[in-house]
């Protein structure tokens, strides 16, 4: 989790066996619990304490507090779900987007806290079921209202001649049944993989220039430290907006598999 | 650099981070049911209440505004009504007091009117009696004069009272009526 210069002189750049760091407890079994499980299970616990206590006593005229817990939910609720959905599939739909919104936020914006330096969402875990339950919740949804519309919005799109089926069926099932869910894992999960070695490469290597190498070399832990700064309010960024995407690109697969025609 | 960082990722057996371990996706789909259940069964109906709260007393207010907009509009009704009213009430007391004030004026005229005729009455009566006292004492006077005159004349005294008297009376009459044929 922290490599760096050792006293050996030589560079240790981070490694994806980063992401499986050992386990802390119940090792081996389907319940192993290591660091980056932790560091989710304190995420949720801010998540959880946060909401608990920011809507525990609600008033009309709000506080500072209750503001920003409103904010933020009030995000999730008009700019996500209603805004894509609409005022009654929005609402039927809001547990599930602002579950995903925060849960992702949550999780993502541990990268750049210190000390934890990981997000939880770096391990496919979290990417997977929450693409999963998108998945599952978008074919639901579609299926619920009306499967014969559903599939033949997704499979045979309107206004296509009827020969071009041959090729726009298959792709259209490729995009809409294999390529969402993977994408939805895939986008997440490489951010905060990529996010954190960047991160871990640039203040390794500051700190290697700084106190391993000689000389003129020193200089370049000065450009690595600023690299490193900047990349982490980046990472901050990053957190957010992959937590809108992930929530926004839910909200509109249900739309689309909601919408009676395209 | 990125040779060492290559070097040094090769150096252990790498793991497929794509490939997910057993506990990670439990524990993930455990936090995502908690974050669920959460969010579903708490958060989120405190949060709808909240904005519900939020409209009534909005709304609450708006009326309370239309309350308050239809008791000025009410007062105002009243005050305009009972400007009126005052207005009315002024004009109707200073009316009475224009009749009053004529009645007045009448009465001290009339008054002035009787005095002035009692005055002149009593005036009238008063010279009245002066005259006939002058007339008395005139007659008396002319007719010593006239009989003085005449004896002076005639030479011989009209000492007879009564014969005296009976031509002063005489004489005075022919004169009234010598006067009041002239008129």
């Amino acid at each position: 989790m922290l490599p760096s210069a050792t006293g050996d002189g030589e560079f240790h750049g981070p490694s994806i066996n980063e992401f499986f760091p050992e386990a802390v407890l119940f090792a081996g079994s389907p319940f192993e619990i290591n660091r980056i499980m932790l560091i989710r299970f304190l995420a949720v616990a801010v998540l959880l304490l946060v909401f608990w206590l920011g809507t525990r006593r609600m008033k009309v005229i709000p506080t500072r507090f209750q503001s920003i817990v409103e904010l933020g939910l009030n995000f999730a609720r008009v700019n996500i779900s209603e805004d894509i959905l609409g005022k009654k599939d929005g609402k039927r739909f809001l547990p599930l987007i602002t579950t995903i919104f925060f849960m992702v936020l949550f999780m993502n914006i541990t990268g750049p806290i210190p000390f934890l330096n990981i997000a939880g969402t770096s391990v496919i875990g979290v990417p997977l079921v929450l693409a999963v339950i998108a998945y599952v919740a978008f074919i639901y949804a579609g299926i619920k209202k009306s499967p014969g519309n559903f599939f033949r919005n997704a499979l045979f799109p309107p206004g296509v001649p009827p020969f071009l089926y041959i090729i726009v069926t298959p792709i259209e099932f490729i995009s809409t049944f294999l390529v969402r869910p993977v994408t939805l894992t895939l986008r997440l999960l490489m951010n905060m993989i990529v996010g954190h070695l960047l991160l871990v490469l640039f203040f390794s290597a500051t700190q290697f220039f700084f106190f391993t190498a000689d000389g003129g070399f020193k200089l370049f832990g000065a450009g690595t430290l600023v690299f490193g700064f900047a990349f982490t309010l980046f990472e901050v960024l990053i957190a957010l907006l992959q937590a809108y995407i992930f929530a926004l690109l839910t909200a509109v697969y249900i739309q689309l598999a909601l919408a009676e025609e395209h | 650099m990125f040779n060492a960082v290559i070097a040094a990722a090769a150096e252990t057996e790498t793991r497929n981070p794509l490939l997910p371990e057993l506990y990670d996706i439990i524990w993930s789909g455990l936090i995502f049911v908690v974050i669920l259940f959460f969010f579903w069964k708490l958060v989120l109906p405190r949060m709808q209440k909240l904005l519900d709260e939020r409209a009534e007393a909005i709304e609450g207010n708006i009326a309370k505004a239309d309350d308050a907009q239809r008791q000025a509009e009410a007062a105002l009704e009243q005050y305009t009504a009972q400007l009126a009213d005052a207005r009315a009430e002024a004009g109707k007391i200073r009316e009475v007091a224009r009749a009053d004030g004529q009645k007045i004026v009448a009465e001290h005229r009339e008054l002035a009117v009787s005095e002035a005729a009692r005055v002149t009455a009593s005036a009238k009566v008063q010279i009245e009696a002066e005259r006939q006292a002058a007339v008395v004492s005139l007659r008396s006077e002319v007719g010593t004069l006239a009989i003085d005159l005449a004896s002076g004349v005639i030479g011989e005294s009209l000492t007879d009272d009564a014969k005296a008297s009976a031509i002063v009376d005489r004489f005075l009459a022919d004169l009234e009526a010598s006067e009041k044929a002239a008129k």
